[in-house]
């Protein structure tokens, strides 16, 4: 009896102290880092397919990426295309900075739900890609996460933010809503929002500041 | 030789594009009499059908009899060519294809594929529609939207740039602006 009792008993003390540390992390989101060294951050960005990844090329290209190195591109197993834009982009940067080596990293990830996929189904494809997606940045660690609204972001951002509750790694997480979504946010924007797991939240439409007052307005990115 | 240079001048291309989705209804919509002789009477004398995944293969047409000249393809690596030479374009709503269109400042019809589950990108056409950069349509309301169409009334769409986000992502990391 006083076995279990006592076994009780760690285990409350442990939650308690998981949850201590949660809000404390939550406190902390979306407070500005104070950057004592300016050490370049590796930083991992989240490619969708299409209209998304043009939108993160127009994102990096303004970006000083020699402060964001090494960086690692992750797309989903079902779209060649982004990571070949992600390529060129980077073998531009090359040409133009005459860098060796390139500090760039390309990886695939199963995706956690296809459009047109179904909600029942999108569970089990959500289970596997979470498991990829915990591989993935186990042995990433980005202290820089950038995406802009597919749904394989949403796993990544969630392990990334359990990552700093379990003192594993600190990350900022910017999410930048893509320009198609006007009035409402997209399922993977709306959990990150709603959940503050976000550092900084951006959105392209002035509608949506409006309805998302921790967001920032950004105007187009197209 | 004047005369293939007259030819190639009177040449007034629509391009219909559904990027790399399955959009039957359009292609569909395009292949009805209505709109292809909407579109003849408006002054286009060729329409390429772009149209990726779909099943609905449309019914080809020399063109001769004074009618639209009718050509599709599945996929290309040179959409961007097509888009060029285009007096006219009709696409799907992907951001992607509408954004291309407009950078190109191609007069443009979207058409939203009301057939997707989660149809959140209805959103950007209309919005934009209501800024007057495009036109906004469904595969049914195709034929009005050709025949009220006013070329001259659409605004020139200026790009936007993310110099905004970077400045806060800097701020935010305690990183100087430049």
């Amino acid at each position: 009896m006083e076995q279990i009792n006592q076994s009780c008993f760690y285990l409350m003390s442990f939650l308690a102290i998981i949850a201590i540390r949660a809000l404390f992390v939550l406190y902390l989101t979306g407070k500005p880092r104070r950057n004592k060294s300016p050490q370049p951050l590796s930083t991992l960005v989240v490619l969708g397919s299409g209209g998304h990844t043009a939108e993160m090329m127009n994102l990096l290209s303004v970006l000083q990426t020699d402060r964001f190195t090494p960086r690692f591109y992750i797309a989903a197993a079902t779209d060649n295309m982004s990571l070949q834009k992600a390529r060129v982009f980077e073998d531009s940067l090359v040409e133009k900075k005459g860098i060796k080596g390139v500090s760039a990293q390309f990886t695939q990830i199963y995706r956690s739900r296809e459009v047109g996929q179904s909600y029942v189904t999108s569970v089990w494809t959500t289970l596997l890609s979470t498991a990829h997606a915990l591989w993935l940045m186990i042995r990433i660690r980005p202290q820089v996460v950038i995406c802009n609204g597919p749904g394989t972001c949403f796993p990544l951002c969630v392990i990334a933010f359990l990552f700093k509750i379990m003192g594993i790694r600190w990350s900022s997480i910017f999410y930048v809503e893509s320009i198609a979504r006007v009035r409402r946010l997209s399922l993977s924007g709306l959990l990150l929002y709603k959940l503050h797991m976000a550092d900084q939240f951006f959105v392209q439409w002035p509608q949506l500041q409006r309805k998302y007052p921790r967001a920032h307005y950004v105007g187009c990115l197209m | 030789m004047g005369d293939t240079v007259d030819a190639l001048s009177s040449k007034r291309t629509v391009f219909v594009t559904v990027g790399t989705t399955c959009f039957d209804a359009l292609v569909k919509a395009v292949d009805t009499l209505e709109v292809k002789r909407e579109l003849s009477r408006r002054g286009y004398t060729h329409l390429l059908i772009q149209m990726g995944r779909g099943t609905y293969v449309p019914t080809t047409s020399p063109g001769e009899d004074g009618s639209v000249a009718v050509e599709y393809f599945h996929f290309s690596s040179s959409i961007a060519d097509h888009l060029r030479e285009a007096s006219l374009v009709i696409s799907h709503a992907g951001s992607g294809s509408i954004f291309e269109t407009l950078r190109l400042a191609k007069p443009l019809i979207v058409v939203v594929n009301e057939d997707l589950m989660d149809n959140h990108q209805s959103e950007l056409a209309e919005e934009l529609a209501e800024r007057k950069h495009l036109y906004c349509a469904r595969p049914q309301t195709l034929t009005q939207i050709i025949a009220g169409l006013d070329v001259e009334s659409l605004l020139p769409y200026h790009p936007g740039d993310a110099t905004p986000v970077a400045k806060l992502i800097n701020h935010f990391l305690g990183l100087p602006d430049d």
